[in-house]
């Protein structure tokens, strides 16, 4: 029965969101990944959090050529423990996502991390403060993008005092 | 926010007897508290950023040094992203041995939490004896995995390790043991009537609320989220032995103890039928992953706090290019800005402890320097002594 329905919220995904789905992967039972533009993302997310009753287990922000790819991974635990990621790429030039932790509270910590991690700026956050890194931290210094480097920082440091 | 007026306690970052670093501003006005904020960062290691660096097998036993009590739960998330990666599935014996070490932990685990909630409520004894029982299952895994804490059981596609047929008859004796001294334990916390007073409608985390803020584990359970990655995303031999979910409905701290002492006898069924199936099914204990295909791959696994989360990304060379570590404390320490304000400073210590948070796991990202100096006038262990004086006056009140 679980199976069964399952396949239902698969179907009801790739139905409701067929204008906004870009590509769609299905890498292995059970794991799901699709990619939408970057200013769907409101929606998608607030269909499959609030309609869908997904759960948001976290996003992950990835450094790529291309941009900052971030997915966003929801899980239906009710109908066959689902996962599904939802992709979208933002360039490095205009480096702006729209925030969801206005309809998802859960999703506030790590948009905060992405945020001072790979200097992707969540627009509409209600709390946009740093949230790992001390205050004295650079702004424009990104831990996690490729060309950061751990010396540029000691260095710099340094040749402060 | 309209926060200006009101005093402030701050709580951490860092204290003797605090055990990790972590903290909290406690907005009050008079006993009450009217808002929390939370300040987390203080126990950075890089560990995503090192990852990234190491090969596919290094990477487990990095991740396992993540946390050092949930010390095996994200070497498994990890191990069923790197399988889902690799398309790779594992030998059944490998998936019996798997759920036996996953839920030996649960079960030390919860013992720790609890011994930890008596010591916040001023119950040394209960400390004391809950932690006496859970000594036997530290034994326990030094003998079949030859440490008391890190395993290092599991590995890309399997086990590193075989537990013998002959170390089978011990594992029973312990857990016989161990599930008479829970059960009474449970008896004696559940029928204690201060106990009762100190934690039913205390913190209560409602079913909306935990569904919003995504909460995981025990702390959504108790509020009558019924989730269990275990049952939902079978993996290893969840799907193999019989055994219930527990859930609450009431969300209060009551409730999340209750969660958790249920929890630790139905791990003990779940470990006694892989025994009996251990005896019956032999074979290999891993398979061999020879390359890792590019691409993405995600696993779960529910630690004893709720579903730990990994993502690993490959680009077909020998190290991943990215890893994703979502601990179960990062959704569920925000659960505490609703559960907490409207209640008393004394019970905001055992509040805070309810979700059982684990701070090396949730912050696992880079180096942090801490340069706050700003004086502290109340600390965690005043908030302990303000808890257990609650509880003194509460039994002279009650005549115990």
């Amino acid at each position: 029965m679980a199976k069964e329905k399952s396949v239902d919220v698969i179907s009801r995904v790739k139905e409701s969101l067929k204008d906004k789905i870009v590509s769609w992967e299905e890498k292995s039972p059970r794991r799901y990944y699709f990619t939408i533009k970057k200013a769907d993302i409101v929606p998608v997310a607030k269909y499959l959090f609030e309609k869908l009753g997904a759960r948001f287990i976290t996003a992950s922000g990835v450094d790529t050529p291309k941009g900052i790819e971030i997915l966003y991974h929801f899980s239906f635990d009710k109908e066959g423990g689902k996962v599904v990621s939802v992709r979208l790429l933002t360039p490095k030039q205009k480096c702006e996502v729209e925030s969801i932790t206005p309809f998802i509270p859960g999703a506030g910590f790590i948009e905060r991390e992405i945020q001072e991690l790979l200097g992707v700026k969540f627009l509409n956050h209600p709390d946009p403060r740093p949230l790992l890194t001390s205050e004295d931290w650079p702004r424009d210094k990104f831990p996690l993008r490729t060309d950061y480097r751990d010396t540029d920082f000691t260095n710099e440091k340094e040749e402060n005092k | 926010m309209s926060n200006q007026r009101k005093t402030v306690i701050p709580i951490g970052p860092y204290h003797p007897l605090q055990e990790e670093p972590e903290y909290f501003e406690l907005y009050v006005e008079g006993e009450k508290v009217v808002d929390i904020d939370i300040h987390i960062g203080y126990n950075h290691r890089a560990i995503e950023q090192i990852g990234q660096r190491m090969s596919w097998d290094q990477l487990i036993f990095l991740v396992e040094r993540i946390c050092g009590i949930c010390s095996t739960s994200h070497p498994i998330a990890n191990c069923n992203a790197q399988e889902d990666l690799a398309g790779v599935e594992i030998p059944e014996r490998a998936k019996y041995i798997r759920s036996i070490v996953g839920e030996l932990e649960r079960i030390h685990s919860h013992l720790l939490w609890l011994g930890l909630a008596g010591h916040f409520l001023g119950y040394n004894t209960l400390w004391m004896w809950v932690w006496k029982y859970r000594e036997p299952i530290l034994e326990l895994f030094e003998h079949i995995t030859g440490n008391r804490n890190h395993y290092a059981m599991m590995r890309p596609g399997g086990v590193r390790r075989d537990i013998k047929e002959e170390d089978i008859p011990y594992l029973t004796k312990v857990l016989d043991e161990a599930e008479k001294k829970i059960e009474m334990v449970t008896k004696a916390a559940l029928d204690d009537p201060v106990l009762a007073v100190r934690l039913k409608g205390v913190g209560v985390l409602t079913k909306e609320d935990a569904i919003k803020y995504c909460a995981v584990g025990p702390t959504a359970r108790a509020s009558g989220v019924a989730i269990d990655v275990r049952r939902d995303d079978p993996y290893a031999a969840y799907d193999l032995v019989e055994w219930n979910v527990i859930t609450q409905e009431e969300g209060d701290v009551f409730a999340k103890t209750v969660v958790r002492l249920l929890e630790c006898l139905e791990s003990i069924k779940i470990i006694r039928q892989c025994l009996e199936k251990l005896k019956k099914v032999k074979g290999d204990i891993f398979v061999k992953i020879k390359k890792m295909p590019p691409g993405e791959g995600k696993g779960h696994h529910e630690a004893p706090r709720g579903e730990t989360f990994h993502y690993v990304r490959s680009d077909g060379s020998n190290n991943p290019i990215r890893v994703k570590v979502r601990a179960p404390t990062y959704v569920n320490l925000p659960t505490c800005k609703v559960t907490v304000p409207g209640e008393s400073i004394a019970d905001a210590a055992i509040i805070l402890a309810s979700i059982d948070p684990c701070y090396c796991c949730t912050e696992r990202m880079m180096r942090v320097i801490d340069k706050r100096t700003g004086k502290i006038e109340l600390d965690g262990n005043d908030l302990v002594r303000f808890s257990q004086e609650k509880t003194r006056k509460l039994r002279k009140e009650l005549g115990l």
